[in-house]
């Protein structure tokens, strides 16, 4: 977390600078303003337009900007079935979305099949994508969608964002400072 | 009018062509040849005024003579009447004659046959599969096919794996024991 002290005490700047973490502030801003891909492929599909709506609200957590182009998207939420005929082509929607990128696996059918066990179905979708955040349930409740997105959320505030995307600017400034 | 005074013409038109006549909660079923279909059904819908076709299915025997067997479910809306007609198909059968120029609606019932069954059918306007994608190499509703699946590979298309069964939720012990012993939850997986 961020941490705040008083510094410049009682002179005119105080309570407008706030130190920090470069990588405290990027998560920060990248977790509360999450765009899902609502890749909604079954059932699970309804509890995500529920999850959207008014008695839910996923506005509260910042990811009410369901786009339906990939190219301005952040999370991708897996919500339903994914046969083998769909599989592919999910996958090339996820390869579409620009970096950093999520996944969730929402229900039991993208996260491991469910109770598809046959031979038309992809048996979760961790097999093609890395899947960040599994929800269970079949289809899981909203408050199961809001919960898995806080988890996310709180695994984005983890994340070595500054290193991960420009490891030869974070390794000049190591020997600058060395 | 009743359905048998209705069925008449068919018997006294069709002889011995139709056979093994069968009524089941007043609806009546039919065997007949795949050389008769087209006639049989042609007469069944301009004189008999069987104008809708409900479904078309199909049955895979596994190792019995004839293997497959097609149904043809008939409506009759102004007589609100219904009849079966089946087509028994043995397997080495280079295809059956389509009936979609009869009924429209044969179109992708007929697809779905070929694409979950592998028998073809004459005359079709456009036999595509119509749930697996172009190139599936496998007709999923064949009894030999195993209910995993089979691996396949189509490059830039999709594959498909085998799916793994052991201790799956729903999958029931195919045996003569009593449903308490085939449930599978009865034997949770050891862990």
């Amino acid at each position: 977390m961020p941490e705040t002290r008083a510094t410049a005490y009682d002179s005119k700047i105080e309570g407008n600078v706030i130190f920090t973490r470069f990588d405290a502030a990027l998560n920060w801003v990248r977790k509360n303003s999450l765009w899902p891909m609502p890749m909604g492929l079954a059932c699970c599909a309804i509890e995500l337009m529920a999850a959207a709506a008014s008695r839910f609200d996923i506005a509260r957590f910042g990811a009410e900007v369901m786009r339906f182009s990939p190219r301005q998207c952040d999370v991708m939420i897996v919500a339903g079935t994914v046969t083998y005929k769909m599989a592919l082509a999910v996958k090339r929607i996820y390869e579409q979305m620009p970096e950093p990128k999520w996944v969730i696996a929402m229900g039991a059918c993208a996260s491991t099949g469910g109770m598809y066990r046959s031979y038309a179905v992809l048996q979760g979708i961790d097999q093609l994508l890395p899947v960040d955040v599994y929800i269970s349930g079949c289809p899981p409740r909203p408050e199961a969608l809001l919960a898995g997105l806080m988890k996310l959320q709180e695994k984005i505030s983890r994340e070595r964002s500054f290193r991960n995307q420009k490891p030869e600017l974070a390794e000049k400034l190591d020997e600058a400072f060395a | 009018m009743t359905l048998s005074e209705l069925l008449n013409p068919l018997e006294g038109v069709f002889g011995s062509k139709i056979y093994n006549k069968a009524e089941f909660h007043g609806e009546t079923s039919y065997s007949i040849a795949a050389n008769d279909l087209r006639d049989i059904a042609r007469f069944c819908r301009d004189e008999l005024l069987f104008d809708y076709l409900v479904d078309v299915t199909s049955i895979d025997n596994f190792g019995e003579e004839h293997r497959f067997e097609i149904v043809y479910h008939l409506y009759s809306m102004p007589h609100a009447v219904h009849l079966r007609l089946k087509l028994k198909v043995p397997e080495d059968i280079e295809a059956v004659d389509t009936v979609s120029d009869i009924w429209p609606t044969a179109n992708w019932h007929e697809r779905e046959i070929y694409d979950m069954m592998g028998i073809k059918f004459n005359g079709h306007p456009d036999l595509r599969r119509i749930l697996m994608w172009d190139g599936y190499p496998f007709f999923p509703l064949r009894k030999d096919f195993p209910l995993e699946g089979l691996p396949s590979e189509m490059p830039d298309v999709a594959f498909t794996k085998v799916t793994p069964l052991e201790g799956g939720p729903f999958v029931t012990v195919p045996s003569t024991a009593t449903s308490k012993d085939r449930e599978p939850r009865a034997r949770p997986p050891a862990l």
